[in-house]
């Protein structure tokens, strides 16, 4: 099985053996990847129901619910890396949801679309539009994604709530790393994979 | 809902039913102990060499062992859980050897309060002893045994049967591969205990209950049984259920003069209740509301859910019913998260589906495919 490129960005930070959360599992790719090549054990969390029979098809533990209705039930410690992909910007309360993955565990992958990208910036400074993009693929109006946000947004945000990036991994839509995204990410850059941890950790 | 003919190739066609007798003494949770019973059951599939493919089925309140398939050709209606056993279907028997039974206490043949108490040469009635989940667990392992099944690949069960597949994992937890538990609950709520106190209370305040010696006397406490039964079936169904199927829909009478007025639920009730009441033990169901009450296995793991999932070693797969009431999403979702945090392997699925508690029993789509795509991915035996 061959994993989807970003994917295998997130699978490279996590440990083997880890027990592993991924909230919006999707269709629990990651954890499958993980658990034959990593011996990970793993739980995924989604809402959509044919990704959670697409999970069960595949052998993989998912439970359906909202992130949106809260994680306090999930146990503090509970687990070794807590996992976010392409999630963050569909949520309501990113940075609850962000305390809360390092409340579950030491540390949090996370990853999602950069608003900042110049594409994004030229269409929006020009045709007065609101972007689509290849990482922006839905309109105003029909989007999942309420808080978009870029690189530089979510970087304030950790600083604002004490949570420490410990890696960051710039991707263009091919996910893959180029020159002027290593120096100007913001800019060039249009997935970010994020590693985080605890405050002072 | 259509009723699949015995020719549908998906249809288990025609079945038996089967008994065997076990001698006791059979020990049970309250001290007591049967000096012997019998247990009635049906298989569905067949088993395979290795024996790695049975499959249990538990059932509810007032099921039993016909869970599929028909008894001959002029027989209306298949199995209680047709729907969801047979050839391709989600419970498929092309691949298990499905086993259902009617568990100890069961009024479907299997030894319960109808059958004659060797001691005294008259039927059992009230001093049939009581009998707890745990107890149907050790008379279905006896049966297992019978059968030459050291483990099943998966025990199944709906609100009281899917308190049995957990259970199984509890008591056995070498002896199960997978636990399904559909609509249930690791425990009754005081409101589900109050509901079925109303329902014992109107069977045992039918004059023709006697103190539960209504078989010595010839009689049945049918009204008691119709009230037991209409007020469980309202909690059996959701608020929208009820409305999208009868809403205020009146059978007879005249709202403009106020006289004879029937609403159409009203007499959907009374059918059921009528139609229970000609084919269920009264004591059978005093005795199941008990069970049901009294299902609480956490309680020896020292009301921890975590500690209790913790000591199973099979994987489980939760589903439950958006408009369920009766045991509602949060119980099957408090079960799943504990067994997370006993990490256990599950699964858990949350139905969107109108038909309140029942849909366990009804052919909802998604709920079907997601059990289907589970059962399908288990390994056989190591």
């Amino acid at each position: 099985m061959t994993l989807r490129p970003d994917l295998k960005l997130i699978a490279a930070m996590v440990p083997e053996g880890a027990r592993v959360l991924d909230l919006g599992c999707g269709d629990g790719a990651l954890l499958a990847w993980l658990a034959e090549h990593r011996g990970v054990r793993g739980y995924g969390i989604e809402i959509d129901e044919d990704q959670i029979t697409r999970c069960i098809d595949r052998g993989v533990s998912v439970l359906e619910r909202d992130i949106d209705e809260g994680l306090s039930d999930f146990p503090t410690d509970g687990f070794d890396v807590v996992v976010m992909a392409e999630t963050l910007q569909a949520v309501r309360k990113p940075g609850t949801v962000l305390e809360h993955m390092l409340r579950i565990a030491p540390r949090s992958i996370v990853t999602f679309p950069n608003f900042g990208h110049w594409r994004c910036r030229l269409e929006l400074a020009s045709a007065g539009r609101m972007p689509i993009a290849r990482h922006l693929p839905h309109a105003w109006h029909d989007t999942p994604n309420i808080h978009l946000c870029t690189f530089a947004d979510f970087e304030a945000l950790c600083a604002a709530r004490s949570l420490t990036i410990y890696d960051r991994k710039v991707v263009n839509a091919h996910y893959e790393s180029t020159w002027a995204m290593n120096h100007w990410p913001n800019l060039f850059g249009t997935i970010a994979v994020y590693g985080l941890s605890r405050p002072g950790a | 809902m259509a009723e699949a003919a015995p020719s549908d190739h998906h249809s288990v066609g025609l079945v038996t039913a089967e008994s065997a007798d076990f001698s006791g003494p059979f020990p049970l949770a309250s001290g007591e102990s049967l000096p012997a019973y019998t247990l009635v059951y049906e298989c569905y599939g067949a088993l395979n060499a290795d024996r790695s493919n049975a499959l249990l089925v538990c059932h509810a309140l007032s099921g039993h062992h016909h869970a599929a398939g028909y008894y001959d050709l002029e027989d209306p209606k298949p199995g209680w859980w047709d729907t969801a056993i047979g050839p391709g279907k989600a419970i498929d028997t092309n691949r298990f050897f499905v086993v259902a039974l009617n568990n100890l206490g069961g009024c479907h043949g299997s030894t319960g309060p109808t059958s004659t108490n060797p001691a005294t040469g008259r039927p059992y009635g009230p001093d049939f002893p009581t009998v707890t989940v745990p107890d149907w667990v050790n008379a279905q392992a006896a049966l297992a045994d019978r059968l030459g099944i050291e483990r099943w690949a998966a025990v199944v069960g709906g609100s009281l049967g899917g308190m049995q597949a957990l259970q199984w994992a509890l008591s056995y937890p070498d002896r199960v591969g997978a636990t399904v538990a559909i609509a249930s609950t690791p425990r009754l709520s005081a409101q589900n205990i109050a509901f079925n106190e109303i329902a014992r209370q109107a069977i045992t305040a039918d004059p023709d209950f006697r103190e539960g010696r209504y078989l010595d006397a010839g009689v049945v406490p049918t009204a008691g049984l119709r009230l037991a039964r209409m007020l469980g079936h309202v909690t059996y169904q959701s608020d929208d259920g009820l409305r999208e199927k009868f809403g205020r829909a009146v059978r007879t009478g005249d709202l403009d003069i106020l006289q004879d007025v029937q609403f159409q639920v009203e007499s959907y009730l009374q059918y059921q209740g009528k139609s229970f009441s000609r084919r269920f033990d009264a004591n059978t169901y005093l005795l199941m509301t008990r069970a049901l009450d009294y299902f609480d296995p956490a309680r020896a793991y020292g009301d921890d859910l975590v500690a209790t999932f913790a000591a199973m070693k099979a994987k489980l797969l939760f589903i439950s019913f958006t408009t369920d009431w009766r045991f509602p999403s949060a119980r099957s979702r408090e079960m799943a998260l504990a067994a997370l945090r006993a990490g256990r392997e599950v699964s858990y699925v949350d139905v969107d589906a109108a038909q309140g508690h029942d849909a366990f029993l009804l052919p909802v789509p998604r709920y079907l495919e997601v059990l289907g795509t589970y059962l399908r991915g288990l390994e056989p035996n190591p």
